[in-house]
């Protein structure tokens, strides 16, 4: 049993592209970008598609709900952690931190919902614990 | 038009240090250039192309050694892939060699991120400007090893695929580094002590990672004519190519690397198959990357990696494949945290027939090279080259 701990995150670097992204982190809400082109989601979000190259994206928030498609716990670090890559309910998959639990009790596949972890003096970061 | 059999590779040089501090990058670059001109028995003027990666100095650092060096070429090239580079480079140099574009091209690396105390795999390292990638990761800590360790994991749950596989590949690397004088490590290890060592990002344990070396190397290619009017023996590239891989707008799957892009390019130009390989170099940034690469190169079927290097299956003598002789990342060494150029080397070596007589393939014609550079667990570009003894 080895229970996560909060470490100090490295505030995100925020652009103009990415700004709206932030302020919703700040109400607890997580966006994505999906094409009104083709149909297709994106993460992380762009000004256009990935796939189509389409201009015509738009903010979407997810439902916060998602499973975890892989995690590694780093043991050599000050305060381990698990990173982990998260596939949202709406499709994309994201990396992300497991957090809120106990690290040697994570599985691929398991069910995850969305949190918020304050980062040095930036948005909130979003992360994920145990649903 | 093909790059077949358009330009060979006339010298080769591997820098003897593992721990640089009494000496500069730039010295080291210089040093492991030298030491190739001399296999090669040509003189620093004789060059007309010149290979740097970018990332091996800093902002236009290629410049700088051109300057430093003293050379006056008529191409350069400053690719940078991370530690793939050198492999995708012997490509391009080989296509430029075939266009006339330059007769006798220079490919150096060099690094001391040990002398500099670097804590290559276990630390976020930020870019000196946000990538646009940077705000939705940097914050979760990705470093090299929890990010290789991720595609580890996920290999396992969708495979199979076990720490006693993966501890296979480590078993074999030193088993070749116990002749190699210069080696990090040179003991030789067993599956308990690769999985007994401490874990440092799950699954992947201390043995499961390359070593942290100082160093360098460079490699002399040359157009036919030139080559055959040397001392050296023949060793010509007929195939290569090279791809990125990344995270595909969300669609992400971490279980296949680049390779199955570059892979079969570099097999069709070179007109043999992954069985008639004879000795294949395969970047060792850590066991899972060996494992992964030698699936998507069509060496064995997808997710029967495991099955393939267990049981010392890449041991020269032993095994069916036997891979980086020269003990590799896994225990040579990883200069610049980068072992693209070292792959090609032993590849050189065998090829020549000039690899430690304990760890020579007999009969060495066909050997294979590649490079997974970046990261396989976020963006990453691979790079083949395959290799043949004239
Ligand atoms: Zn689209």
């Amino acid at each position: 049993m080895a229970q996560a701990q909060d470490r100090k995150l490295a505030a995100p670097p925020v652009n103009f592209e990415t700004q709206p992204f932030w302020d919703a982190a700040a109400q607890g809400k997580l966006l994505y970008k999906k094409c009104a082109a083709c149909g297709e989601p994106h993460f992380y979000p762009r000004p256009f598609c990935p796939f189509c190259f389409s201009d015509k994206v738009e903010w979407q928030e997810a439902s916060g709900r998602g499973t975890i498609y892989t995690y590694s716990v780093m043991r050599r670090a000050p305060v381990p952690y698990a990173i982990a890559y998260v596939t949202l309910a709406e499709g994309p998959t994201m990396m992300s931190n497991i957090v809120d639990c106990d690290l040697d009790a994570i599985k691929i596949g398991q069910a995850v919902k969305l949190v918020f972890k304050p980062s040095d003096s930036g948005p909130p970061v979003p992360m994920f614990a145990p649903a | 038009m093909s790059i077949k059999g358009k330009a060979y590779i006339v010298g080769i040089y591997e820098h003897p240090t593992r721990l640089a501090t009494d000496k500069t990058v730039p010295q080291l670059h210089a040093e492991v250039a030298a030491g190739a001109l001399a296999d090669a028995g040509l003189t620093k003027n004789d060059i007309d192309g010149y290979f740097c990666a970018a990332g091996d100095m800093t902002g236009l650092g290629q410049l700088s050694m051109a300057d430093y060096l003293g050379l006056k070429t008529r191409h350069i090239d400053s690719t940078d892939v991370g530690g793939s580079s050198y492999i995708l480079q012997v490509g391009h140099a080989a296509e430029v060699i075939a266009l006339g574009k330059c007769d006798i091209a220079l490919i150096t690396l060099a690094g001391r991120p040990r002398a500099e105390g670097m804590a290559t795999g276990t630390q976020t390292r930020a870019p000196e400007r946000p990538m646009p990638e940077s705000g939705f990761e940097l914050p979760y800590g990705p470093a090299t090893a929890n990010m290789y360790a991720m595609a580890a994991m996920r290999h396992m749950y969708q495979y199979g695929t076990t720490s006693e596989q993966l501890a296979w590949i480590k078993v074999a690397a030193s088993h070749h580094a116990q002749y190699n004088p210069h080696a990090m490590l040179k003991n030789v290890v067993t599956v308990e002590d690769v999985v007994g060592s401490p874990v440092i990002a799950d699954p992947l344990h201390r043995l499961d990672c390359c070593v942290i070396s100082d160093g360098g190397g460079a490699i002399i290619m040359a157009k036919p004519e030139i080559a055959k009017s040397l001392k050296r023996p023949l060793v010509k590239v007929i195939g290569a190519g090279e791809a990125p891989k990344h995270q595909m707008g969300g669609k992400v799957d971490l279980t296949y690397s680049a390779a199955v892009w570059s892979g079969p390019p570099a097999f069709a130009e070179a007109g043999v198959r992954p069985a008639d390989i004879k000795y294949a170099s395969i970047y060792d940034s850590f066991t899972i990357t060996v494992l992964m690469q030698l699936e998507d190169l069509g060496f064995c079927e997808k997710g029967q990696g495991g099955r393939f290097v267990s049981d010392g299956n890449l041991i020269a003598g032993t095994g069916k494949l036997p891979f980086n002789t020269d003990g590799g990342g896994l225990c040579n060494n990883h200069p610049s945290n980068r072992g693209g150029l070292t792959k090609v080397l032993e590849a050189v070596r065998q090829l020549r027939g000039e690899a430690h007589p304990n760890v020579q393939v007999k009969n060495c014609d066909l050997a294979l090279a590649h490079g997974t550079g970046g990261s396989l667990g976020t963006r990453h570009a691979g790079a083949t080259v395959i290799m043949e003894r004239e």
